[in-house]
């Protein structure tokens, strides 16, 4: 049984495919896993084995969800006490598509709750854990996506990423993230966060496995207005080097400023020198108004947050208390006991940033510099194919260490926010260790260029050989 | 610089009931979080447009045909306080606030 | 004499009458059991997102259209962020400062915006008899949240409550010649609140406005703006102010009382709605709304006037309400030569004063033929004009052919000169000094000689050659 978990999701699939292993037993052999889940990484799994066809170019590999994405009748939580037990009467979309594609539904993952957070333990139902070291965060907001996939609880997951949920996890848990472009999946059945950032993606043991899942979730969905049409078919990628390709490396991101950790540094220097071995041409580039991206991504965020929040009320679903009190006790009690301290805060400060007298400072300014954002990588993918940063500051850092000052926590996404606000896609691979703890490289390009980032992530990818695993118990 | 009457007025328009001490962390988070974001004001920003919506296109419309719509037992399903076929909830005392 | 003038602007929600929701493919429906037509979407259950309903913005347009307002070829939703229990979302996708429609004219109305939105779902109070403590209970129903609305603004052009009624009667015929609602007050589909305040005459400030919401019917309206004003009137005149607020007139009892305690004015922070993209109406949409558009009262009432000949008020009468005006083109239809339309529009009036104002004349049992038939009779002087009238009473109460009901109850015109002459005769001698008032030139004495001769002939007699007999007979002219 425990050789059919050492197959990347492609492998596996083919296999599959190929009548060399059986869907139901590669189910089965995840399935006991996922129940065994000592990482609180999975927030539900599937009780039994589904009756799992072959068909499908996703060959029956099943895949975890994290909590926010609606799948009927199987608990979907946000990971919010607000929502705890609720179960939708309809599927996302991305997950049907998913399903449609062959690949069944092993289990729904851990989260900081309603994706405000970076590590997992702004979850209402614990925080999950790294499997490289149980001590330490496996990052957020998709923290059970990272932390399942990692540790060989599921072959592959699915996450969102509104300012950098995906990757930052992915990095913190030396595996593979992407955030798409915005649009190019659908949001129908995402329960919402900052509905103009919000993207579902893939996190996965490697690109290829990144390729072939995102290459099932993209494309318009009449449900989902913002979702666009994703021009041709993702292809599994096969570049074996980096000749022509121009990478930009900002300093604003890069420098002093991002305070990004030695041993992170290295290991993203190490990458870029690979990179130039392999063909690449590396030369530092500006982004002016990235140092602002933080903050006018913790205005725009939790603004639309606190409207796409204010559905949970006690009247239809969810939790109510207070009901006995009067409505407006009602309101107030639900919400203060349902919601936990993060988002209490950004429903304060999303508040406070629409209000009256207040929007022009600073939604409205903070829509600005979004422009200027959007701009300034406009600029830079006029001189180069792809930026590059380390996805993360810092390698996972311990349960605790961050949880007394907001602000700490919200800098561990200065390097994967500006893209969001940009709507470009990016990906984070593994590019080695620091401290035994994995470090993640992050490319970002313009939009619709995922093929190119997939196929450049590879070439680096088989260069770096990072070895994947912890050690899988 | 946020104060705790400004705490309380917006958790009023947020419907949070918060306890005396979280009003008091809560002014002194989101001050601290505002020091820090407030330096965006200090950009020269004269004739940018705000982002709307970071991808410039208008999307079709739907045609307006009906879909089938849910069961209600899977609409009520979940509800806190359902009767008869509707959502019961505590009456209002005056017009929406 | 008057001191104050009223200034009134109204604000007019429009439910329109497309197949599915503004937002969702749910289908619209009314009086069916409750939450039988809801899905994610009018919901506002966790993950679910609006897609805007192309037909509801091709009404929209059209409506602009009919109102001479500018279309934004692009416009924004928003939300606005408020927390009810008829509000699934705690918002409401609306429209703020880049509306679809801008600017434009109804009659003598300025219109000074138009925007889409959706309606909120129905609360419905349940009293709870029997329970000590607690709130009383509300049901809430979903069937109806998310219809698409159109809501329409004017500016303080209405001048009176009573312009405010005829104005109101007009854009309901337009919305319904249009097609675009069934504008029905009593089902909601129609909905009016009035903005009243009032200055003194001849001075351009506005006053301090108050908003009367939740009225039923324009007359209520009508009474309700009457009843505010005259408070509005008599707190100024004894030094007092009026205060901003939101007041419910109840037409029962002539009260006026305020629906919101006096707290701060809303804040809805509205923001634009990043679940949608802006709201583009095509060269394709725009040319279908145009196409689309039929001849409004307006443009009726001015064909009216100059093809058909009606004097302008009669004209803008019968057009700005469309079952008048429809039922009028009918009678037309059926009549051949002898009355005038002008002469046929004349009976309209006649018969709407009959069966009440609000009804429309083609329920009624007059047919427009027996219309047509009675203005052709009274044209030849087959009957007189006060005995048609009566037999348009008959016909209304009873239905029936105008020309049987003559022939039975025997009210064709007395055209024997002879018989007329000898009761004209006799009415001179009842009344001399009538008669003497009359031949010195007092045409006001013969207000009794006709009214004599009438009651003789039981109104068969034509007043018009009654009148010109008893002239003749005192040589006078």
């Amino acid at each position: 049984m425990s050789e059919l978990i050492e197959f990347t999701a492609a492998e596996a699939a083919a296999r599959v495919r190929a009548r060399d292993i059986d869907a139901g037993e590669l189910f089965e052999a995840y399935r006991e896993r996922a129940a065994g889940d000592e990482l609180n990484a999975f927030t539900w799994v599937a009780p039994e084995s589904p009756t799992v066809t072959a068909d499908g170019p996703l060959g029956g590999v099943p895949f975890a969800a994290k909590d926010l994405f609606c799948t009927e009748g199987i608990p979907s939580q946000a990971g919010s006490r607000i929502l705890e037990g609720y179960r939708p009467p309809y599927t996302a979309t991305v997950v049907r598509k998913l399903s449609d594609a062959g690949a069944p539904l092993l289990g729904k993952t851990n989260q900081d709750e309603f994706a405000m957070g970076s590590s997992t333990e702004n979850s209402g139902f614990g925080p999950a854990l790294n499997p490289w070291d149980r001590a330490r965060v496996p990052g957020g907001s998709s923290g059970g996506s990272a932390a399942a996939v990692a540790a060989g609880l599921a072959p592959w997951a699915i996450g969102t990423d509104t300012g950098g949920s995906i990757r930052q996890p992915a990095a913190l848990c030396g595996i593979v993230g992407m955030k798409p472009t915005y649009g190019a999946c659908s949001r129908y059945g995402m329960i919402a966060f900052a509905s103009s950032l919000d993207q579902a993606g893939p996190l996965t043991r490697d690109v290829t496995d990144a390729a072939l899942l995102l290459s099932k979730m993209v494309g318009r969905d009449v449900l989902d207005s913002t979702s666009l049409e994703f021009p041709g078919e993702i292809a599994l990628p096969r570049a074996d080097d980096l000749k022509g390709i121009r990478l930009g490396v900002p300093e604003e991101l890069t420098g002093a400023e991002g305070g990004v950790e030695p041993g992170v540094r290295k290991s993203f220097e190490q990458t870029l020198a690979l990179a130039e071995q392999l063909g690449a041409k590396v030369e530092p580039c500006r982004l002016p108004h990235a140092p602002h991206a933080l903050s006018a991504y913790y205005l725009i965020a939790p603004a639309e947050a606190s409207a796409n929040l204010a559905r949970f009320d006690g009247v239809r679903y969810g939790l109510r208390v207070g009901g006995e009190a009067g409505l407006t006790e009602m309101y107030n009690r639900t919400r203060a006991q349902g919601f936990g301290a993060e988002v209490k805060r950004r429903i304060m400060l999303g508040t406070y940033a629409l209000s009256s007298g207040y929007y022009d400072a600073y939604y409205g300014t903070a829509q600005k510099v979004r422009t200027k954002i959007s701009d300034d990588f406009r600029a830079a993918f006029e001189r180069f194919d792809f930026v590059v940063t380390p996805t993360s500051p810092w390698v996972a850092f311990e349960l605790g260490a961050k949880t007394d000052d907001p602000l700490a926590m919200y800098l561990n996404d200065f390097c994967t926010v500006p893209m969001p606000l940009a709507g470009i896609p990016a990906i984070s691979i593994p590019s080695g260790l620091s401290d035994g703890l994995p470090v993640g490289f992050q490319l970002a390009g313009p939009a619709f260029s995922e093929q190119r980032l997939l196929e450049a992530a590879f070439a680096l990818e088989q260069s770096i050989g990072f070895d994947g695993s912890p050690a899988r118990g | 610089m946020l104060d705790r009457d400004q705490v309380l007025h917006v958790a009023r328009l947020a419907r949070l009931e918060l306890t005396d001490p979280e009003v008091e962390r809560m002014a002194s988070e989101l001050s601290h979080v505002l020091d820090h974001i407030e330096k965006i004001r200090e950009l020269d920003l004269t004739g940018v447009a705000p982002t709307a919506h970071v991808v410039d296109a208008a999307g079709p419309l739907r045609a307006d045909e009906p879909v089938e719509c849910l069961d209600r037992d899977a609409v009520l399903a979940a509800a806190p306080a359902p009767v008869d076929g509707g959502f019961g909830v505590p009456s209002p005392g005056q017009a929406p606030a | 004499m008057a001191e104050y003038e009223p200034v009134i602007g109204l604000e007019i929600h429009v439910q329109l009458q497309t197949r599915t929701k503004m937002f969702c493919g749910c289908e619209l429906s009314f009086g069916d059991p409750p939450n039988t037509h809801t899905c994610p979407v009018c919901l506002g259950l966790p993950g679910a997102l609006p897609v805007i309903n192309e037909q509801a913005v091709r009404y929209a347009t059209m409506i602009g259209l009919a109102f001479e307002c500018e279309i934004a070829r692009r416009s924004l939703f928003h939300r606005k962020n408020y927390f009810y229990p008829d509000s699934p979302k705690g918002y409401q996708i609306s429209q703020y400062d880049e509306p679809i429609c801008r600017g434009g004219r109804l009659d003598d109305v300025r219109i000074h915006r138009a925007h889409l939105e959706e309606d909120a779902a129905k609360l419905e109070h349940v009293s709870e008899s029997g329970r000590i403590h607690g709130a009383e209970r509300s049901v809430v129903d979903f069937n109806r949240c998310g219809t698409p609305l159109v809501e329409i603004v004017t500016e303080p052009d209405v001048r009176s409550p009573e312009h405010a009624r005829e104005w109101l009667t007009l854009l309901r015929a337009t919305l319904k010649a249009l097609g675009v609602s069934d504008v029905d007050m009593s089902q909601g589909s129609l909905r009016v609140d009035a903005n009243v305040s009032v200055r003194r005459v001849g001075t351009p400030e506005l006053g301090v406005k108050t908003e009367l919401k939740n009225m039923n019917s324009f007359r209520f309206l009508e009474r309700g703006i009457k009843a505010e004003v005259e408070r509005q009137v008599k707190l100024l005149k004894s030094d007092g102010a009026v205060e901003l607020e939101t007041l419910h007139f109840d037409p029962a009892t002539g009260n006026l009382t305020p629906l919101r305690s006096k707290e701060e004015a809303h804040d809805y922070r509205y923001f634009p709605e990043p679940d949608l993209m802006p709201l583009e109406v095509s060269d394709d949409l725009f040319a279908s709304a145009r196409d689309a558009l039929p001849e409004l009262p307006a443009a009726r009432a001015d064909r009216f006037e100059s093809e058909l000949g009606l004097p302008a008020a009669r004209a803008r009468e019968l057009a700005f309400r469309g079952e008048l005006g429809d039922y009028f083109e009918r009678v037309v239809a059926a009549s051949s030569d002898g009355p005038t339309p002008s002469e046929l529009a004349n009976w309209i009036p006649q018969l709407v004063e009959r069966i009440g104002s609000d009804a429309d004349p083609a329920s009624s049992r007059v047919s427009p033929e027996s219309i047509a038939t009675l203005a052709a009779m009274v044209h030849a002087r087959e009957v007189s004009r006060d005995a048609a009238r009566e037999v348009l009473t008959r016909l209304v109460s009873e239905g029936g052919d105008a020309r049987a009901i003559i022939e039975t109850e025997d009210l064709g015109a007395l055209g024997d000169d002879g018989a007329l002459g000898e009761i004209v005769d006799r009415a001179l001698a009842s009344d001399p000094s009538a008669a003497e008032s009359v031949r010195v030139g007092n045409e006001r004495a013969l207000g009794p000689l006709v009214g004599y001769v009438m009651r003789e002939t039981k109104g068969r007699a034509d007043g018009g050659e009654v009148r010109r007999l008893i002239l003749e007979r005192l040589g006078a002219e």
